[in-house]
């Protein structure tokens, strides 16, 4: 399959040339110290194509995507920029657009955004003027149609060609109809697309078949998120305690069989294993590692899992 | 303090809690004498208004009797009396009087020496609290 | 209707504390069918009022009386004799135009609102209320099986459910049912999901209170 190439980015150059994709994830520190952002990255260029830096997660505040994104970027490593539409309004989200691309930021990953009931700051007004569907209708349209929401024109060297990406989740409720909102993404023009972890191997083989029967998978690319279990403990809070995260028993009982001490090593092998299934299964092109807190393990699992050298 | 004789309002049920209040005058059980009873003709008739107007009106507690529960003659009226009782009882707490001068019970009709121990259980507790502040101004 | 829940009895307390004569008044509209300020409403809360400042030997007369409506000029006209006595203080029982209305007929008065207007809602069983509607001022929810994604979802989406939708529930509380889901389920059920594949644009928030507090004039009506 080859596509047009639209943007500079790296993971699109990646993804394109049918190479299988690896995207890493990085959460900035509740801080002013851009050191913080700087030292993780190292554990990540060289191993990923591209890294999504969070926008304020779960809503708990933490330094700007985009700073944080071109603070990455100084590392030599490029960022997916991710953009929550809760806390901006379509003016700031087209001027962060603007900005964020005339900064050298080339992939935006366009979310919703956890409610900020959970946040650190439940007292605070939302935005939510569109949802992720909308945001990713508005990064077209500037890239593309070269318009605003507002239908006004901006000049053909002011517009910003950004690699879009958005999330999608096969496990959430109702199950049945997560296929159809992630064909509205597809339909809204996203170019690729991460899941949330996927531990639940027959049921994203099922979901994978049903993208590539709709055609899905040949308008925009698929990834897959991997996150190893750290240990046991995790595993059975993720089983138990987050949505739209299913959870095997038989994960459960690996980890469980392994000595405490070599239950990370383990939970290493479990996804590793996943990666492999993941770089065969159709439609899909990548893989997306949600290491969180855990960037020091990247190069190690990478390795592991026969990701590296990146092309 | 010793002295002092609690006056207490009874909402009584006519389908029980009067009737007990017959059967212990009809057995001749002594109980506290400073309960005046009011019939209604279900606990469930009981709002928080009449609570408040007895409180109002310098009553020392307020006592509801309503049917055992499950044996309502109209079903949940002393279940949802129960809920109202609570509901007061909060709002009697967050001014400041004792939610204690407020009670409800259940007893079915034949349970008069239930009835008189429980009528002194609660004076008892009433006594116990002192004449209402309300009743000190309105004398004053 | 417009569901509201009274204050804390110690906030209505702070409003007239030291002052010794008030007048309560109820409203006979929303807040009488949502029993926040009815008649009854009126009387439970002057009864506990009396109560406490009398417990406390304070001085304190509580006037009760519940208008037809407080959010139309005519009604709160007939308020005039009874404020001409003089109050030291106005307790308004009604959604919050209760308190405006009443302060701008009588700006001499102090005027203090008992309720907190909480929403746009309709009774799920008596004593249980939820929000069904966010005044947007353009109302959709016939593309969305009857339902309102706009009140009725956290994040107001117009193209759902989110990742948060877990069992029917939202991800913010067990509470709070996932509309989208309803939503999703009803067009699945039915069969309907090609009529509901269409991705809903983004939403013109204009007619909201995001293009500023609204005023709606009908010629055919004005005198």
């Amino acid at each position: 399959m080859t596509r047009e190439i639209k943007t500079k980015s790296n993971l699109e150059r990646v993804l394109a040339s049918g190479a299988f994709a690896v995207t890493g994830e990085l959460g900035p520190p509740r801080s002013a110290d851009g050191s913080e952002v700087a030292h993780k990255a190292k554990h990540l260029v060289g191993n990923v194509d591209s890294v999504n830096i969070t926008d304020n997660q779960t809503a708990v505040v933490r330094m700007s995507s985009m700073a944080a994104g071109l603070l990455v970027q100084r590392e030599g490593l490029q960022c997916n920029m991710q953009m929550v539409t809760r806390d901006r309004n379509r003016i700031a989200i087209q001027s962060d657009i603007m900005g964020a691309y005339a900064l050298g930021i080339n992939n935006l990953l366009c979310l919703t955004g956890d409610h900020q009931k959970f946040g650190d700051h439940p007292q605070s007004k939302n935005v939510f003027d569109m949802d992720a569907i909308g945001l990713i209708q508005a990064v077209k349209s500037m890239r593309d149609d070269g318009r605003l929401l507002s239908g006004q024109e901006l000049p053909p060297e002011g517009r910003p060609k950004i690699f879009i990406g958005a999330a999608y989740n096969p496990f959430a409720d109702p199950e049945k109809y997560r296929i159809h909102r992630t064909a509205k993404k597809v339909e809204a023009g996203v170019d690729f697309l991460q899941s949330q972890c996927i531990y639940d191997m027959p049921r994203f083989r099922a979901f994978m078949k049903e993208a590539v029967d709709m055609g899905l998978t040949e308008k925009a690319y698929f990834m897959a998120g991997v996150t190893p279990f750290k240990n046991l403990g995790m595993a059975r809070y993720m089983q138990k305690n987050v949505p739209g995260i299913l959870v095997p028993d038989d994960f459960v009982n690996r980890l469980k069989a392994a000595p405490k001490d070599k239950q990370a090593e383990e939970g290493m092998k479990i996804a590793a294993e996943q990666i492999e299934e993941f770089k065969t299964m159709p439609g899909l092109k990548g893989v997306h590692l949600m290491l969180i807190e855990w960037e020091h393990m990247v190069p190690e699992f990478v390795k592991l899992c026969n990701l590296t050298p990146r092309p | 303090m010793s002295d002092f004789e609690p006056k207490i309002i009874a909402f009584c049920c006519q389908y029980c809690a009067y009737n007990a209040a017959d059967t212990a005058g009809s057995m001749r059980l002594q109980y506290t004498p400073n309960v005046e009873i009011v019939l209604i003709p279900c606990s469930g008739r009981f709002d928080v208004i009449l609570a408040l107007k007895a409180l109002e009106s310098g009553a020392d507690g307020v006592y509801v009797a309503g049917c055992l529960e499950g044996g309502c003659h109209f079903l949940d009226g002393n279940i949802r009396a129960r809920k109202r009782v609570v509901y007061l009882q909060n709002e009697l707490k967050k001014i400041g009087l004792e939610p204690e001068r407020l009670a409800m019970v259940n007893v079915s009709a034949s349970q008069g020496p239930q009835f008189a121990a429980y009528v002194d259980e609660f004076a008892g507790v009433v006594k116990g609290l002192g004449p209402s502040p309300i009743k000190k101004h309105l004398a004053a | 209707m417009i569901i509201c829940e009274r204050k804390p009895i110690d906030e209505i307390k702070s409003f007239i504390d030291g002052k010794k004569k008030v007048l309560l008044v109820g409203c006979r509209g929303c807040v009488t069918v949502c029993n926040a300020g009815g008649t009854k409403e009126v009387e439970i809360l002057a009864a506990l009022l009396r109560l406490d400042a009398q417990k406390d030997g304070k001085e304190l007369t509580v006037d009760e009386f519940t208008l037809e409506r407080q959010c139309d000029p005519e009604y709160v006209d007939e308020l005039a004799d009874l404020v001409s006595k003089g109050y030291d203080a106005i307790l308004s029982m009604a959604c919050s135009v209760g308190p405006q209305f009443l302060s701008r007929r009588y700006p001499k008065e102090r005027v203090y609102p008992s309720l907190n207007t909480c929403f746009i809602g309709g009774a799920l069983a008596h004593g249980v209320w939820a929000e069904h509607c966010q005044a947007c001022g353009n109302c959709v929810i016939h593309i969305y099986g009857g339902l309102c994604p706009v009140s009725r979802c956290s994040k107001s989406i117009m193209n759902g459910p989110c990742g948060g939708s877990s069992n029917g529930v939202c991800e913010i509380s067990k509470e709070v049912e996932c509309v989208w889901h309803l939503i999703a389920s009803k067009f699945m059920d039915e069969g309907r999901l090609a009529e509901f594949a269409p991705i809903q644009p983004i939403k013109d928030w204009s007619k909201s209170r995001d293009g500023g507090p609204r005023k709606i004039v009908r010629e055919e009506l004005v005198k």
